[in-house]
């Protein structure tokens, strides 16, 4: 980890002799700061005030005096005038669609992960590569039929329709096998002349080993499952298990219909789960992406 | 504390054997030290008494038991590793008693073997610690300790010294040797370094290709090695290496130069006109003699200096002289007839005494 942080430290070290160098690093960050925070100050600015300014073509970049009002319109009412459904409704949806995938993905990997690193049986490598190029194909691919499968099961407007298709994860597996094979053999014979069988060596050393991988995946998988938008989109046809993604859609209308101080309230609230997560896991997300010591 | 048997090991990988028949036989208490270059077959030997192998052919008993299909689990056998193989996650405590615990021995018996096993490794003080906050050697402490909690019938040791520093690794070697001493358990330990193998060993197995050269004890090994091979591997300088022609009243050896040397008289039945490799160990010549050394390397170690030169006949040879290096560029020297080794020119075997 040191190193890595004195590569970085090494080029500003650099920039910091020369003040012309360093001015035009600093009109470089800023203009990227403006360009990825401005959206998203007017989004929450505009939440901010009423009706009316944002539909007379304001764009407001101060706060106005109506964010107590729409944050409690839209959690507790949605967007009333186009039959939404409560933004907490919607955020609690989100919330146990984004975990369950989350939880999924990384159980269901994780083992089959183990089972394809450390077991010798016969079509171990078939089964590696057909996991393995599955990741080649994108959603979109294969979404059709996996419409028609869930359909035919009758979970269509389920959270398991929801869910469940979305759980398998070649990514996920591929990075559990990578990290897996890192573990010395001497480590899985010590643990075998302890007597430990393979459900215990799982147990009591593949996973705590895995923590900060295991950490890392959350934070990225549930940004993917919160942000999940064209497979609810199929499946979900009734309001009772409705994502946040969809409602957000839900509420752009025609131009002069969209109610835009509700749209974004209700975008400024989708933001904060993804947000809490990686704040609150950004340590171990760090740890589980550079530690390569163990 | 048990008997090790082994008869007739064989391991196969795939096409190519890598070991032909292994036969060895391990008293109760003894040390055995498996020693030999990287690739003649020893690791493989010590993975299949731990059953992390199985071998293609042949039997393994642990007291007249044969475990040869049995879980490494199954045959009460303690490893420590190369690189320790310690529980990165785990404290030191936990580490120990890992094993203790899968085999679902009382809280309170763990408790009290691994305090007993931190005593007289010295770790009493570091049982809370993780394994990356020790170092080397007590990592390799640690390590033993793992094997020590168990209360095996067998140690198996694979080059545990070899991460260690030198310093280190001379401290441990006589640690383990109390220890084994000590704890009177059976052991079995595989390196590659001749020093480590003849200063612990009760008895030395030398490998060679898959193969054991011989079995026997180390200054056995040393005076008497039973073929070149191990002439060549135990002992530092190596052996020098002559070729020579028994004379036609078989009493001495013509080198290619035509000098001639006498063979120790009632020691090896050689016959005469018979292409021999005479053996000498550097210690065991002497100033001055017949043969003409031109020197061209001296390493001074103090006490003694070790002397690299060429014989007129082309052959290298190293000698060891006791005190200050020599002065003069063309040593003569005398091979001592007592010490002289011979052995079959084709078969590489040390000749037999006379019959």
């Amino acid at each position: 980890m040191s190193e890595a942080r004195n590569s970085i430290a090494a080029p500003m070290g650099m920039a910091g002799s020369n003040p012309r160098a360093d001015m035009l690093t600093h009109i470089i960050l800023v203009l990227g700061v403006l360009l990825f925070a401005l959206p998203i100050w007017i989004v929450l600015m505009g939440s901010t005030h009423d009706a009316g300014t944002i539909g007379r073509g304001d764009v407001p970049l101060l706060p106005g005096a109506e964010a107590a009002a729409n944050y409690s319109a839209v959690w507790s009412q949605g967007n009333k005038r186009r039959a939404g459904v409560p933004v907490s409704i919607m955020m609690f949806n989100s919330a146990i669609m984004a975990l369950l995938i989350t939880f999924g993905k990384i159980a269901i990997s994780i083992i089959s992960a183990y089972a394809v690193a450390f077991f010798s049986f016969p079509g171990r490598m078939l089964f590696f590569w057909a996991i393995f190029i599955t990741l080649m194909l994108p959603v979109e691919v294969r979404i059709f039929p996996t419409f028609q499968v869930v359909s035919d099961l009758g979970l269509v407007n389920t959270y398991a329709g929801l869910i469940v298709p979305l759980i398998a994860s070649a990514t996920a597996t591929l990075l559990f096998r990578q990290f897996f094979l890192t573990i010395p053999d001497e480590l899985v014979e010590a643990a075998k002349m302890d007597g430990a069988g393979p459900i215990r060596f799982f147990k009591d050393v593949v996973l705590p080993l895995s923590a900060t991988n295991i950490a890392a995946l959350f934070v990225i998988l549930f940004v993917y499952g919160w942000n999940q938008y064209l497979w609810p989109l199929l499946v979900t046809t009734s309001t009772d298990v409705e994502t946040i993604m969809i409602g957000i859609v839900k509420m752009l209308g025609s131009q002069g219909d969209t109610e835009w101080h509700l749209v974004m309230t209700t975008t400024v609230l989708a933001l904060l789960p993804p947000v809490a997560i990686v704040i609150l896991m950004q340590r171990w997300f760090v740890k589980g992406l550079v530690e390569t010591e163990k | 504390m048990a008997e090790l048997k082994l008869s007739g090991i064989v391991k196969n990988f795939g096409a190519v054997r890598v070991l032909h028949g292994i036969d060895l036989a391990v008293q109760n208490g003894e040390m055995i030290v498996i020693v030999g270059a990287s690739g003649c077959g020893k690791s493989t030997l010590l993975r299949i008494v731990a059953g992390l192998e199985r071998a293609t052919g042949g039997t393994v008993l642990i007291d007249d038991r044969d475990v040869t299909a049995l879980e490494p689990a199954a045959r009460d056998i303690a490893m420590v590793f190369q690189n320790y193989a310690l529980y990165p996650h785990m404290r030191v405590f936990d580490n120990m008693a890992y094993g203790l615990r899968i085999r679902g021995l009382a809280k309170d018996d763990i408790k009290r073997r691994v305090q007993e096993a931190a005593d007289l490794l010295g770790l009493s003080a570091l049982l809370d610690r993780r394994p990356r906050e020790l170092s080397g050697g007590q990592r390799q402490r640690v390590a033993m300790g793992r094997a020590i909690v168990r209360e095996p019938k067998l140690f198996l040791f694979d080059e545990p010294l070899s991460n260690l520093d030198a310093k280190l690794r001379v401290a441990m070697r006589a640690e383990i040797k109390r220890l084994q001493r000590r704890l009177g358990v059976t052991s079995l330990f595989v390196t590659h370094d001749q020093v480590e193998a003849m200063t612990l060993g009760d008895r030395l197995v030398v490998m060679h290709e898959g193969r054991a050269a011989q079995i026997a004890s180390p200054m056995e090994i040393f005076e008497r090695p039973a073929d070149t091979y191990v002439a060549g591997f135990i002992g530092s300088p190596a052996m020098n290496f002559l070729p020579a022609t028994i004379t036609e009243d078989g009493k001495g050896a013509r080198l290619s130069d035509g000098n001639i040397i006498a063979l120790p008289p009632g020691q090896f039945a050689a016959q005469p006109g018979q292409k021999v490799t005479l053996g000498i160990r550097p210690e065991h010549i002497s100033l001055p003699g017949p043969l003409r050394l031109t020197t061209d390397l001296i390493e001074p170690l103090g006490s003694e200096s070790v002397v690299h030169g060429r014989l007129a006949s082309g052959e290298t040879m190293a000698l060891r002289l006791p005190g200050a290096p020599p002065s003069a560029t063309v040593l003569e020297i005398a091979p001592r007839a007592e010490h002289l080794h011979v052995f079959d020119a084709e078969t590489g075997k040390r000749l037999p005494p006379p019959a």
